[in-house]
């Protein structure tokens, strides 16, 4: 039986923040563990937008981690940042730069990151995720935004067609 | 071109927490339209602000307005708000494909817990 869980609903508080909340069946410790664990994150953090190839992660407050994709329309693309709070269960504060291909941005390049400020939150053993967002600029922030718009539609489709009927087949 | 331009002059236009609280009460009107007067009592603030802020959105499309006598009703224009919809909708869509896979994870993360807490 497929478990219910939530919707990602993003919604964008001001000009400089975008949130993005959801609900998961599984209790905070496991959640901060798929956050912040290299072999975990390698599972889901892409998405249907490529496949990780590298995820480093010094997992201490001033630790860095980077993350390298092999982008299904494009180049890989690596995205970097800089751990600054660590509430194991509880809390990740850290930032992050998106390396944009062409840009001349490299690994340790710290200008012009965005903070993502993930909160877990426990709901009778559920977890409700908020992580927020937060940019120096709102040209940032719409670039960020506007990052989902690199996945053609029809690609996503198809997949979520693929992901619905390998449901089924293991529902049957 | 052009179309990416409107798209990015109502982004900006709705970013404003003000004009947000204008387009809010319009789609929460029972007639679905409001004279600025409605506006200044809903929003608490000066007619000259209200003004200036409905003079914005009619630029980018997010309003249309009539003439109903003296009267000038606003209105919502959902088209001109719609690419905006659309734009949040596909972040969104980007991040609920990471999460479905992230549930899939803590199922597995689940069961291991539940074997080590249970041993056969």
């Amino acid at each position: 039986m497929p478990v219910t869980t939530g919707t990602a609903k993003v919604t964008l508080p001001s000009d400089l923040q975008i949130l993005i909340t959801r609900e998961f069946d599984a209790p905070r410790h496991l959640v901060y563990r798929a956050w912040t664990t290299p072999e975990l994150v390698e599972r889901w953090w892409a998405g249907h937008q490529g496949k990780l190839r590298s995820v480093d992660i010094d997992l201490r407050v001033g630790g860095r981690w980077r993350y390298v994709m092999d982008h299904a329309e494009g180049p890989e693309i690596a995205f970097h940042g800089v751990y600054r709070e660590l509430v194991p269960g509880e809390r990740i504060v850290n930032t992050e730069v998106f390396e944009m291909p062409g840009s001349g941005i490299g690994p340790e390049d710290d200008d012009n990151a965005a903070l993502n400020i993930v909160t877990l939150v426990d709901v009778d053993g559920r977890t409700r995720l908020e992580l927020m967002i937060e940019t120096d600029t709102k040209e940032l922030r719409d670039i960020i935004l506007e990052s989902g718009m690199e996945v053609g539609m029809q690609q996503q489709f198809d997949i979520l067609d693929q992901l619905t009927v390998s449901l089924r087949d293991t529902d049957g | 071109m052009a179309r990416a331009a409107t798209t990015t002059d109502a982004f900006n236009a709705v970013a404003e927490p003000r004009r947000r609280q204008i387009l809010d009460a319009l789609a929460g009107s029972d007639r679905g339209e409001l004279a600025v007067n409605d506006l200044v009592i809903a929003l608490g603030i000066a007619q000259p602000q209200v003004s200036k802020h409905l003079r914005v959105l009619r630029e980018v499309g997010a309003v249309a307005v009539r003439d109903v006598g003296r009267q000038r009703l606003y209105r919502l224009n959902g088209v001109a708000l719609k690419p905006i919809h659309d734009w949040v909708k596909r972040y969104e869509r980007t991040w609920e494909d990471r999460f479905e896979q992230l549930d899939d994870v803590l199922a597995e993360l689940q069961q291991e817990t539940d074997r080590d807490r249970h041993p056969d």
